[in-house]
């Protein structure tokens, strides 16, 4: 079962859609005993880094969450919850993530317009199963300000141009983390949820 | 790169697309489930709707197409028209819609425009503006554009962007319907004045609409309906050609693989 982490911050219900769609057996939890129940686990996100950390702490699923990425269960963060897995970000002052990948968040610093909301394409750097079946350069659709500098480079499984290069997927071993939306990404992204049902525990 | 959006814009009363859709092979061109995927099968990048009976008894309607369009469709879209609470902006948006647009409301009461983006994102609110122009600029109209309010433009979309709303939905009311261009004179103006994306609305005809629009207009995003409704084109034929002239435009992946073995 996937388990979508339930803490108050943005609407589920598309992403269980999307997981719906596709017959993959998921549900929206929102405390820890669900949670230790899940073979795969989704922290999605909106909003604002600080908020959303401070919602998902007073949630009190940490502790499970820590677990099962330890477990090398599979885990997936999305957009926020991608934000969330890093060790700071610059939102509003400095505050600190889960720190389960090295990296720190920061605001784009350039002319275009920020947020960055659309369509975009991700270059694939390696080869990985989340991205299988899906073609370089495929397109994704963002909604974001800030995006992880990462502290090891090759925590990058997808770079996204948008005035200077960020990266759109990352992955370390059984965490995978996306700054765009596949619940409204279409083919690629349904693709992409269909592939993370698929991970096994390492 | 960041691609320019191509967004098809749907009329509904009583959960049905009003406005005639000439699409070949629909079975029922009112029903907006079955227009929406072939917009989706296009490419669109995103939809709007827009509920123009709008009133509180009918909402019920547009609740329920909401839920049913998020549950076979993943891209984003919007619903617009009547909205005036934010108690109604949590029911669209529990319903599935990505977005929501408001209009007269967000004059009425600016404070729905910051009020809203506090509590469901800035993503979520994007306000609709009716322009004519006036003068030596352009005002704002409410009311489905019966309604002058003295607001410049300008002014009035840098509020809007202060308030923190997540994008503009621009339509110029001299344009709408003509089919004869874009007002690509405040779509600039206001897209150069602000960080937040604008989406043009309202004039859209030939190709080359859509590609001024996108270009000396300086837009991010535009909407029509008329041209995809009556199949002048379709979105994939528009995106083609606009990406032939160099403005970047999301392709399918079908597309893609189509354009890599031709090139």
């Amino acid at each position: 079962m996937i388990a979508i982490i339930d803490y108050g911050v943005g609407n589920l219900y598309n992403l269980k859609n999307a997981l719906d769609y596709q017959q993959l057996d998921c549900r929206i939890v929102n405390d820890p005993e669900q949670l230790e129940a899940a073979s795969h686990v989704i922290l999605p996100g909106v909003g604002a880094f600080r908020p959303a950390m401070d919602q998902f702490l007073a949630a009190g699923m940490e502790e499970v969450l820590r677990g099962h990425v330890a477990a090398a269960k599979p885990f997936l963060g999305i957009c926020v919850g991608m934000q969330l897995m890093f060790e700071q970000s610059e939102e509003d002052g400095l505050h600190q993530g889960l720190g389960l990948l090295g990296g720190r968040v920061v605001r784009f610093q350039h002319e275009l317009k920020v947020p960055q909301i659309g369509w975009n394409q991700v270059a694939v750097q390696r080869e990985d199963p989340l991205l299988e079946g899906i073609a370089d350069g495929s397109y994704f659709y963002f909604v974001h300000s800030y995006y992880a500098r990462l502290s090891d480079s090759t925590d990058a499984l997808g770079l996204t141009e948008y005035g200077e290069m960020f990266p759109a997927i990352v992955s370390r071993r059984n965490m995978w983390g996306v700054q765009f939306h596949p619940e409204k990404s279409q083919d690629p992204g349904l693709r992409l949820l269909k592939n993370f049902a698929a991970l096994k525990p390492e | 790169m960041l691609a320019k959006r191509i967004i098809p814009c749907l009329d509904i009363k009583q959960g049905r697309v009003v406005k005639g859709v000439s699409f070949v092979g629909l079975r029922d061109a009112g029903d907006p489930l079955e227009l929406s995927r072939r917009y989706n099968e296009q490419s669109a990048d995103e939809l709007v709707f827009l509920d123009i009976t709008a009133s509180h008894e009918n909402r019920g309607l547009t609740l329920d197409l909401a839920a049913r369009l998020a549950r076979v469709l993943f891209i984003p879209f919007t619903i617009g028209g009547g909205i005036t609470t934010l108690e109604e902006i949590h029911e669209i948006v529990t319903a599935g819609a990505d977005k929501v647009s408001i209009n007269t409301a967000a004059v009425k009461d600016p404070q729905l425009i910051s009020r809203g983006a506090e509590r469901f994102g800035s993503q979520c609110i994007v306000v609709a503006m009716d322009v004519k122009h006036k003068g030596q600029g352009w005002e704002v109209y409410t009311h489905g554009g019966r309604r002058p309010t003295g607001l410049d433009a300008l002014q009035w979309a840098r509020e809007v962007e202060r308030r923190g709303a997540g994008e503009i939905l621009l339509t110029s009311m001299d344009q709408d319907g003509q089919q004869t261009g874009y007002d690509l004179e405040i779509t600039a103006q206001i897209s150069q004045a602000l960080k937040i994306p604008v989406i043009a609305s309202g004039g859209g005809g030939t190709i080359d609409h859509f590609y001024e629009a996108l270009t000396t207009g300086h837009a991010d995003a535009v909407l029509a309906a008329s041209v995809f409704h009556y199949g002048t084109y379709t979105v994939s034929q528009l995106k083609a050609a606009l990406r032939e002239r160099g403005v970047p435009v999301r392709l399918t992946p079908e597309m893609l693989k189509a354009s890599r073995q031709g090139a």
